[in-house]
């Protein structure tokens, strides 16, 4: 059994940030299933919000205002004025790590504009800002040394929660195949989003939300699910994000006519508005027959106008992703898009100072935190604007870093049943290898992620999604009897898959049962069977709880407003 | 657009069965567009369960999946497949100059560790702590552009024909981290970063074969970051290492007879009377005779030599 104060899981912004607050005062340990700099933050490519102010008259309380009209009025306010508030010091912060940010002629830190906010107020790295501030991180964990120590490619396969305390994780040293309980005074789960459940997605294999299903079977409910963002361009069939960069640099989305369709349903933000928005704005234009190519399933994004060196210059990786992915010189011609799953709104339920929700009273459970895409919060609502993000990560981590600190020091470790814990995680193993071994790895997995981006995706009703749930709930019983061929204790990622998968299809079926209940429309939540957004009955967070038979409940509760009443959202 | 059948020729190794690698053969319908990482992918999920491999992000961004390709360390997801059929075959094997660990999963940790010899982080004048950001002109932050695009994929590192036979050298994406450093206008350990890099073991034992560079999927191209830090490590007059030495001892021979003596120039870096770094030099020279890397004893002697001096001369002149 391995001991730490503090185990965090996962070397993303938001665990890494963390790890940085603690280090040097407790005993902190990172455990993550990839190296730290191949964690899914390197991907953001686009930005980083704060109201800085290098370009134009804007303010924190602009930045807020954005954020929950962004949300659909969703987002809990007083979380998300943190978020706001503390932006401009974090960028600071970042910067003074070390952050290499791209410039104004001024020297300032340089910003662009982004959907759905309303001033210049992305601060970015050409467009691997994401990489940028990942690396910046991953340099300060060699500067700190021995003070926080790092357990790469290893899998944490359980939560231990009792009696509401978190006692530590169970997890897997990939190399090795060895299986060791972390006993831990306080535990963050700093795990990513879960956008590998949809087929075209722009998130990274790794990306497959154990961390929020381990919650689950912990005890714990999940919040916000059905709350998954589409982002308008993915590049076509591969789902690859090009970047909101390529539309805050002046790109145009053209449907297969060669218009302009923004015209139509955002007038006054055109290509800008925000990305619920404008998937949606692509989907009807492909639904309708003016999609572009032989099938008419893709509208184009076209960058030609701002002239090749322009491109080059501020969107090198749009460039090439286009070139190497599926040749096409965006200087020269269009490029194929569609909306792709990006971003998951929900997730673990936290307080604003990330410590993790047991019920919808606001019970919470002792030692258990959470932050970064894994959390909700939630300061994202119905829909997290773009930028917004890594921001979150940032703040939330540094965050959950100091309320850990505070009541970690001094706490003692609470008792672990060292060989029940192994049991329970040797048993799940043993359960993918030895089964009836009838049903193909692959095949379920493709089946679920099809399922999801054609049922559950950008436009959402009620019969599909039945159907849908009926789809996942076959595909789970067809999972027990999942074949895996690989019987080798290391890096036996066959298992590892396995393993991914199991959380996949239980949290699945929670972002198709949040969807159906929920009647109306919000944020990236659109349904063409109830178009509208119902503050009335729907204004309100769903916490899915889960039973002791294996189903599960669902429960809501109320949105914290502050500042802003709701009103309707236009662009 | 039809598909095309490849035979994937792909290593494993298991070392709780293997003492050594072996080749096994995959057949796949490959289709236009399609990138390799999609095909190992595809032998994976549709063939065969057992092989591993690494990937994550699946958009070049994240580092995982730098693999040999037909004997060259590449990042395969941004990699189009049908490129690089050889008579209907690709090869694949576990990147360079690292422990295999199974199949194509080598053992990073050498290559992690390297980047500890140069303190990547950056080390600013404790004494100006600005309220809001560092400034940094539009052309500081292009200096550091390049360098700061490295995903740490470390197909450099597997290709660096110097790590092959010296495991001690820095290697390519570390020195290209010092450069990122050393280069940023916020630093303040510049001088020291230069002094560190330049000693034994870092940018003057690179022999400019360029293969980092050409493996590198980014902008980082370390080749020419060492190029970079070498010029200003000449500049800063840090002529007292053994590679300044053997700069200097380029200009001279290359000045005096127009042509590079290059086992004259290794003796000449050491220094005449530093027997012991002579005698360190054996092991390498060595080495690189048994793999056909050593320059041929005899010069030979080409057929512009006069020119070539006379360029030199001209340039001694300006200098004065
Ligand atoms: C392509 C793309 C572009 C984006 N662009 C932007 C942008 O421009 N601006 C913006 O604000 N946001 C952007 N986002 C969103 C943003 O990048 C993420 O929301 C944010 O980086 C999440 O950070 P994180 O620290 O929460 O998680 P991640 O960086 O995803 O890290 C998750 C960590 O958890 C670990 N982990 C997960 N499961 C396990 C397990 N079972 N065992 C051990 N470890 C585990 C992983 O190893 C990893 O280290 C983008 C997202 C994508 C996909
Ligand atoms: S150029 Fe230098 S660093 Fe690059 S591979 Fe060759 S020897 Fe190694
Ligand atoms: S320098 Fe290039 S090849 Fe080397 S690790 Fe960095 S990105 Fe990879």
């Amino acid at each position: 059994m391995y001991s730490h104060d503090v185990v965090i899981v996962g070397s993303g912004l938001a665990g890494l940030r963390a790890a940085m607050e603690l280090a040097g005062h407790l005993d902190v340990a990172v455990v993550t299933k990839v190296y730290p700099s191949r964690s899914h933050s390197g991907a953001a490519q686009g930005g980083v919000a704060a109201a800085l102010g290098n370009m134009d008259g804007d303010t924190p309380e602009a930045h807020l205002y954005d954020t929950v009209k962004g949300s659909d009025f969703l987002a809990d306010q007083d979380a998300a004025e943190i978020l706001t508030s503390d932006a401009i010091r974090t960028i600071y912060e970042m910067e003074h790590f070390g952050c290499p940010f791209s410039r104004t002629p001024e020297n300032k830190i340089a910003q662009r504009a982004f959907g759905g906010h309303s001033y210049q107020r992305a601060c970015y790295s050409a467009d691997r800002t994401g990489h940028a501030l990942l690396h910046t991180l991953f340099e300060q964990t060699y500067r700190q040394g021995g003070n926080i120590q790092i357990y790469s490619e290893w899998y944490m396969l359980r939560l231990i929660v009792e009696e509401g305390i978190a006692r530590g994780i169970v997890a897997m040293d990939i190399q090795t195949g060895r299986i060791e309980v972390f006993r831990a005074k306080t535990v963050l789960f700093a795990t990513g989003g879960y956008g590998r459940a949809y087929k075209i997605t722009s998130n990274a294999f790794a990306n497959t939300g154990d961390g929020i299903s381990a919650a689950y079977r912990a005890g714990i409910p999940l919040m916000d699910m059905e709350f998954v963002q589409f982002h308008p361009t993915g590049l076509y069939q591969h789902g690859i994000l090009l970047s909101e960069a390529a539309r805050g640099e002046g790109g145009y989305l053209l449907n297969g006519n060669g218009e302009r369709f923004m015209q139509k349903y955002a007038p006054s933000k055109m290509e800008l508005g925000p990305r619920d928005i404008v998937s949606r704005s692509e989907q009807t234009e492909i639904n309708e027959g003016r999609g572009a190519g032989p099938n008419k399933d893709y509208v184009y994004l076209d960058l030609r106008h701002l002239g090749r060196e322009k491109i080059m210059e501020r969107l090198p990786q749009v460039y090439h992703l286009a070139k190497d992915f599926i040749g096409v010189d965006a200087a020269e011609a269009p490029v194929p898009i569609q909306p792709t799953a990006h971003y998951s709104m929900g997730g673990i339920p936290a307080d604003k100072d990330c410590q993790v929700l047991l019920d919808e009273k606001g019970n919470k459970v002792t030692g258990f935190y959470a932050a970064g895409e894994c959390s909700c919060i939630s300061v994202h609502g119905a829909n997290r604007l773009g930028t917004n993000s890594l921001l979150d990560a940032l703040v939330f981590g540094r965050r959950a870093g100091k309320s850990i600190l505070a009541a970690t020091e001094g706490a003692s470790f609470a008792p672990v049943d060292e060989k029940k814990e192994l049991a329970a995680a040797r048993r799940e193993i043993d359960s993918l290898l030895h089964n009836g071994a009838t049903e193909d790895l692959h095949a379920i997995r493709e089946e679920l992620k099809e399922t999801m981006t054609l049922k559950v995706g950008v436009y959402r009703n009620g019969e599909q999604m039945k159907e849908a749930h009926g789809t996942i709930k076959e595909l789970q019983a067809r999972f027990v009897n999942v074949r895996v061929d690989d019987r080798r204790k290391n890096f036996n990622t066959n298992l590892l898959e396995a393993l991914e998968l199991g959380h996949m299809l239980e949290y699945s079926e929670l972002i198709v049962a949040g969807a159906e209940v929920r009647t109306e429309s919000r944020g990236a939540h659109a349904r063409d069977d109830y178009p509208t957004r119902d503050d009335e009955n729907w204004l309100a967070h769903t916490l899915a709880f889960r039973k002791d038979d294996g189903g599960y409940e669902l429960k809501y509760k109320p949105v914290t407003i502050t500042r802003f009443k709701p009103v309707e959202r236009t662009y | 657009m039809t598909a095309t059948n490849v035979t994937f020729k792909v290593f494993r190794f298991d070392p709780e069965k293997d003492t050594e690698g072996r080749y096994q053969d995959y057949t796949l319908a490959v289709a236009p567009g399609e990138t390799i990482l999609n095909c190992v992918n595809r032998i994976k999920w549709e063939q065969d369960q057992t092989l591993a491999h690494r990937f994550s992000c699946g958009s070049a961004i994240c580092g995982s999946c730098a693999m040999k390709i037909n004997g060259h360390a590449t990042l395969v997801c941004k990699t189009q497949a049908m490129d690089k059929v050889k008579d209907g075959v690709i090869r694949i094997d576990p990147i360079g100059n690292l422990k295999p660990l199974r199949d194509l999963v080598v053992d990073l940790t050498p290559f992690w560790k390297s980047f500890e010899k140069v303190e990547p982080w950056l080390a600013p004048d404790a004494h100006s702590a600005p309220e809001k950001e560092r400034l940094q002109t539009p052309e500081q932050f292009a200096k550091i552009d390049n360098s700061t695009t490295c995903i740490m994929c470390a197909a450099c590192f597997s290709d660096c024909n110097v790590l092959e036979v010296d495991k001690r050298y820095y290697g390519p994406a570390t020195l290209a981290k010092a450069h990122r450093f050393i280069f940023d206008s916020r630093d303040a350990r510049t001088e020291a970063r230069l002094r560190k890099v330049t000693e034994e073991t870092g940018v003057w034992d690179c022999t400019h074969c360029g293969e980092c560079s050409t493996r590198c999927p980014t902008e980082t191209k370390p080749l020419a970051r060492i190029n970079e830090i070498r010029q200003a490590a000449m500049k800063a007059g840090m002529h007292d290492t053994s590679g300044a030495r053997h700069v200097l001892g380029f200009r001279e021979t290359v000045g005096k007879r127009g042509l590079l003596d290059e086992n004259y120039v290794p003796i000449r870096s050491v220094g005449f009377f530093n027997l012991a770094g002579l005698l360190s030099l054996a092991p390498v020279g060595l080495r690189m005779l048994a793999r056909g890397k050593n320059p041929p004893f005899i010069p030979h002697s080409i057929e512009k030599a006069g020119e070539v001096r006379a360029i030199f001369a001209k340039r001694e002149e300006l200098n004065k």
